[in-house]
This record gives structure tokens, sequence and C-alpha cells, in this order.
């Protein structure tokens, strides 16, 4: 990783001028950071390194390292939120641009719940795209999960609101809604998820919306992140395809100005590529030379 | 603070104004907002620096017989070298002599292949050539379904001999189509292929395989116009890997700037052929390196802005 080696030899020299900030600041951005949390996290730097007069390498990596950690933030609680109110599942909606990964993030996210012991049902609430409900009844007989569809061009609405009413009918823990990609700058679409959410409300609360975005993803992340929190109120997100060589930087200003965590990583195609978000982790990943 | 460029730069332009020169602190203070709008439209880093460091010489050069006015001119500096890599020796689709043409599609997982397959196969029907698609996706789940759906859609053939989710040989599949479509007098075969990483060796391999047994007329590489700075390190393993001819640019749809079509057009040197901008089987249409130039820096037409300037 160029932008580590660079950084750290940039930081571990003795004065540092103009120019060096300047490259300092482009090099975090290769993370897609982005420029004004790189901004910040520089000034965050020459501050901190000012105070204590020069800066040895070893001490340059701590603070910046400190820095990413508290604009990723360590100590945010990262839980799935489950547990349903008054005997009704937990409902998790899933949504995003076209192709982030979020079909896929279901079927591994139903085997980790299966393995939790919880009972689950999947809706199939993307009738749009080809395929769509085949794919993710795929998923479901990989995982053993039942899923609930509806017809091709059908109402995704009234899919997720079947699904949930299947949910408390048969007495399962969680109901989990994939939906169909879509811009979010598309505000028929998004008027659309945002009835989705609404209807499967009038028959159980919607305990979890998880949006996910794709490591590639530049700076657009962030606008995405906006609209969709706007519309149905992200209470996570979902990286994935961390298995690739992006750095998923874009979530640290995602988290750092909508303060929503990320709660889960994808790392690949299989059923078991899911894990945890760990800030510390990601922070060394962000730095780690590749 | 300003928003956009356009703000950031007339800023500079009204201190630039009257003045016959540009000196070099007019220079670097022009091509710094340059810079910075690059880097947030995710053009990659490296480029960006390459770029401004042309900019800036041409911008020197330029000083001396100076017919327009010094914003004026260094927008317009801009803009011409936007273009030229932007459109860097585009081209139409090329044909084989020898029906059938073959087009095959490559790129990292959810960039818009199948789509675009779909989107092609309807295309050049309504061009009079006889399409088939053919389903070497054989691992991503209901990969082939999707294609499926996708050619009765577009209403094109589609050979899908296996049933895929790990069932099938892709590169047996591409082969095998490509025997199928000469036999039955198809003209044109498009190959869609699973999403790969392009730090995936093994899958890479396979894309190479794929490849050299379809030998194919033209490989066209796949990309999200949302991607981030990863785009070059991306562009670069697919051309190494595999080998692309040119490159289709998917989900232009939305308000990503774009940065990556300057950033891969840059490092491989490939044209960018298409612009995929929808979901529907009608929502591509040809690439035009004026509106990404435009896109890219946010700055609706550019030259009408120069002749405002
Ligand atoms: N390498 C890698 N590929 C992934 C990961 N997650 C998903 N994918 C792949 O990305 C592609 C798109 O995944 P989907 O789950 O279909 O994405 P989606 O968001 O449901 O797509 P739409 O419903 O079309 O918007 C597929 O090829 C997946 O196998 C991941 O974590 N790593
Ligand atoms: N908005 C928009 N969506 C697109 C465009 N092209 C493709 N999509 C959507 O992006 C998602 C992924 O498209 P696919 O065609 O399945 O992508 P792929 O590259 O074949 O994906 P894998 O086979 O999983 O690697 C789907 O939801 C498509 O409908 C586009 O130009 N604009
Ligand atoms: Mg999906
Ligand atoms: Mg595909």
């Amino acid at each position: 990783n160029p932008f580590a080696k660079g950084l750290l030899s940039l930081l571990s020299a003795d004065t540092l001028d103009a120019a060096t900030w300047d490259d300092l600041e482009a090099s975090l951005i290769t993370a897609d950071l982005g420029v004004g949390p790189t901004t910040e996290l520089v000034e965050a730097l020459r501050k901190e390194l000012s105070v204590s007069g020069g800066a040895d390498a070893d001490r340059a990596k701590a603070v910046l390292r400190d820095e990413l950690l508290r604009l990723v933030g360590p100590d945010t609680n990262r839980g799935l939120n489950l547990t349903g109110a008054d005997g009704v599942p937990g409902v998790i909606l899933v949504v995003g641009v076209n192709g982030t990964g979020k079909t896929t993030t279901i079927g591994k996210l139903a085997r980790v719940l299966v393995a939790e012991q919880h009972s689950v049902v999947l809706a199939a609430a993307d009738t749009f795209r080809a395929a769509a409900a085949e794919q993710l009844k795929t998923w479901g007989d990989r995982v053993g999960v039942e899923v609930v569809r509806g017809p091709e061009g059908g109402d995704p609405a009234s899919v997720a609101f079947d699904a949930v009413a299947k949910g408390i009918a048969d007495g399962v823990d969680v109901v989990v809604v994939d939906t169909a990609g879509r811009l979010h700058t598309k505000t028929g679409l998004m008027d659309e998820l945002g009835k989705i959410k609404r209807v499967i409300e009038r028959k159980a609360p919607v305990t979890e919306v998880l949006l996910v975005i794709d490591a590639t993803t530049g700076q657009n992340g962030l606008a995405q992140a906006r609209v969709f929190a706007e519309v149905v109120d992200v209470t996570g997100i979902v990286l994935t395809k961390l298995d690739g060589s992006a750095k998923g930087g874009i979530i640290v200003p995602v988290q750092r100005e909508l303060g929503v965590p990320v709660k889960l990583i994808g790392l690949g195609e299989g059923a078991d590529d899911l894990a945890p978000f760990q800030a510390a982790a990601f922070v060394d990943a962000l730095l780690e030379e590749s | 603070m300003f928003d956009t460029l356009t703000d950031r730069l007339s800023a500079v332009f009204r201190n630039l104004r009257g003045k016959t020169r540009l000196t070099d602190a007019d220079i670097e203070a022009t091509t710094r907002e340059i810079r910075l709008a690059l880097l947030e439209a995710d053009v990659n880093l490296a480029v960006v620096k390459e770029f401004i460091q042309a900019v800036r010489e041409r911008a020197k050069g330029a000083q001396i017989h100076a017919a327009l006015n010094p914003a004026q001119q260094i927008l317009q500096i801009v803009n011409e070298e936007l273009i030229e890599i932007l459109g860097g020796a585009a081209r139409p689709l090329r044909y084989a002599k020898k029906p059938p043409t073959v087009i095959l599609l490559a790129g990292l997982q959810g960039s818009g292949k199948t789509t675009l397959a779909g989107k092609l196969g309807k295309w050049l029907k309504g061009q009079g050539h006889s399409p088939l698609l053919v389903a070497a996706d054989l691992q991503r789940p209901n990969a082939v379904n999707q294609l499926q759906v996708v050619g009765e859609r577009a209403g094109v053939q589609v050979f899908a001999p296996e049933p895929g989710n790990g069932i099938g040989d892709p590169v047996a599949v591409a082969k095998a189509g490509l025997e199928f479509a000469a036999s039955k007098l198809y003209d044109v075969v498009v190959v869609d292929t699973a999403g790969r990483l392009g730090i995936d060796e093994e899958l890479m391999r396979q894309a190479a395989e794929i490849r050299a047994a379809v030998n194919p007329d033209e490989v066209l590489f796949v990309v999200d116009a949302m991607i981030g700075q990863d785009a070059v390190n991306t562009a670069k393993a697919f051309a190494e890997g595999v080998g692309f001819d040119a490159v289709v640019l998917s989900k232009l749809d939305g308000d990503a700037r774009g940065g990556a079509a300057l950033s891969i057009a840059k490092v491989t040197g490939k044209p960018i052929m298409f612009a995929s901008n929808g979901e529907g089987l009608d929502d591509f249409d040809a690439f035009y390196p004026d509106r990404m130039a435009s896109r890219i820096l946010d700055m609706g037409d550019l030259l009408t802005l120069i002749e405002q300037a």
C-alpha cells in the first residue's frame, strides 16, 4: 500500500513542509476517505504533532491510527436489533443501490441467524430485477430458510407484508426483507421503498434497516447514505466486497456524518463470508501495506 | 466555503480578470481547485497528479500568446485535456470479417454485465443482427436464469446448456456457445461471465481461458460509475489478467461524478465505448467525452462556461 508507506515516511520527517502536508492530504484520499474527512484528519495530526514538536514514525503512526479510529468510532454498539415487539418477529429491511450485495448478504445473514438458533423467514421483495426472487430462493435453500415470494413485477410492499404476516403466524424470530437495488436519485423508487417500510409496519415494527454499501464505492457512497437514511431511517451499514483491493474508506465520512455504524462486512461470495465489523481491524487494514 | 467547482473557480477567476498574463501563482491557485474537484469526483490520485501537471505545463506555455482571457484559457486547457483522455481513439463496435462476431463481457461483481448483455442483444437485434447471449456465469446464484429472463425481455436467444449455481464449466459453455451460433447462423455472440475481483488470480485465469476459447473480437470491461480510487487497480488487473479492448461505464443514471472514466482511460489507454444509464434494456448510449468532462468537473456545459468566463 503506497499510501501507508508514503504517509509514514512523510510523517517521520522531522520538519513537515506545506507540500508534504498537501501530499499527505492527497494520500489519505486514495483510501476513498474523501477530501473533507482527510482535511480534518490532517488538521488533527498537524495540531497533535506541533504541540509535541517533531514526530517520529512510531508516534506519528499511533496518532494517525487513533484519529482514524476516532472517526470510525471504536466504542459504537454494532449489534443487530432482532428483538421484535410483543411477540412479533424482529424485521430486518435490507436496502441499497444496484448490485452492492444485498441479496447475497441476506443469504449469509440467514445462515448466521440459523446458526444462532433463530427461526427465519426471507421476503423476496425485489420483484423487479430479472430472477431476483429465484436468487434469494437459492440462498434460502442453501441455508435452509423459507422464502416468501410474489408474482414477478408485483407489488414489493405486499410481498414484504405477506412475509411478515407469515412470520407472525409461524412465530418465527426474524423476517429479513430483500429489496430491489435502486439509485438514491430515483425519487419514485425511493418513495416505493418508504412505502415498503410503512406497509411492513402495519404488521410489525422494522427493528433494523441495513444499508449495503460496496467497498469499491467512491464519494457517491455518502450521497447514497444520506438519502437512504432520510427515506428509511437506516440503523446499520453492511460494507461488502472487502475481500477485494478496495479499502472501503467511504464509510469513514458516512459514519462521521450520519452516525450510523457499520455493523457487518462482506468478505466473499460464499455463505460464510460475513463478519462483524471491527473498527480497529478496519483501520489497520486501511493503513496496511498491501 | 464554496460548494461547487464553478463557484470556486469563478472566485479564482475574479482575481484573474483584467490580467493579460497568468502568473505562476494564478496557475497554482486554479490547478489546486481543479485538483480538488477531480479528487472529489473519484479520479485516481496518480491520474490527477499527471493531469494537473499537463494542465500546468500547457498553461505556462500558453501565457505569451493569449487570445482568451486567463480564466477562459485555463478552463479551455482543462477541457481539452479531459476530452483528449476520455475520447482517445473512440470507435464503434468491431465486427468480425467472418461471423459470428464474439463480444466477451468482464468486470467486478455487480458491475452490470448481465444487464448489459440484454441491452446489447436488443440493440444488435434492432441493427438487423441476430445475436445470441451465452450464459457463462455458472457461479453466481441464478445468473443463468437472470440472463434467460433478460434475453426473453430483449427478444433474443439465450444459449444456456448448464444450470449454473456451481454446476458446469464456463469455458466449455462459452466454446459450445460459439459453435452453436456458427451452426445456427447467429452473427453476434455476447458471452456473459461471472463477476470477479481483480485480485482473484484463479478467477482471472478462468477469464483468460474463456477468452482463449472464444477468441473474442471485443472484450468489454464493464465498470460501475460509482467506483472510487480502486478503479485503477481493478482496471489494471483486468487489463493484465484477461485483457480488454474497450470500457462500458454503467449506472451513469445516478449522480456519481464518474471520475473512474478518466482514471481507466488514462491508465489503460482503452476507449470508453458505451454508457449504461438505467435498468431498462434501452438504457444505454454511445459514450460522449465532452459530456463526461463536464460531469466529472460538475460544471454543466464546460464550453459555455468557457465562452462566458
Ligand atoms: N467478492 C465479493 N462479492 C460479493 C460480496 N457480496 C456480494 N458479492 C457479489 O456481488 C454481486 C452482486 O450481489 P447481489 O447480492 O446480487 O447484489 P444486490 O445488491 O442484491 O443486487 P441487486 O439486487 O441487483 O441490486 C454478486 O455477484 C455477488 O456474488 C462480497 O462480500 N465479496
Ligand atoms: N441504475 C442502473 N442500474 C443498473 C445499470 N446496469 C445494471 N444495473 C443494475 O445493477 C445490478 C447489477 O447488474 P447485473 O447486470 O446483474 O450485474 P453483473 O455485473 O452481471 O453482476 P454479477 O453477475 O453478480 O457480477 C442490477 O440491479 C441491475 O439492474 C445501469 O446502467 N443503471
Ligand atoms: Mg438483489
Ligand atoms: Mg451477471
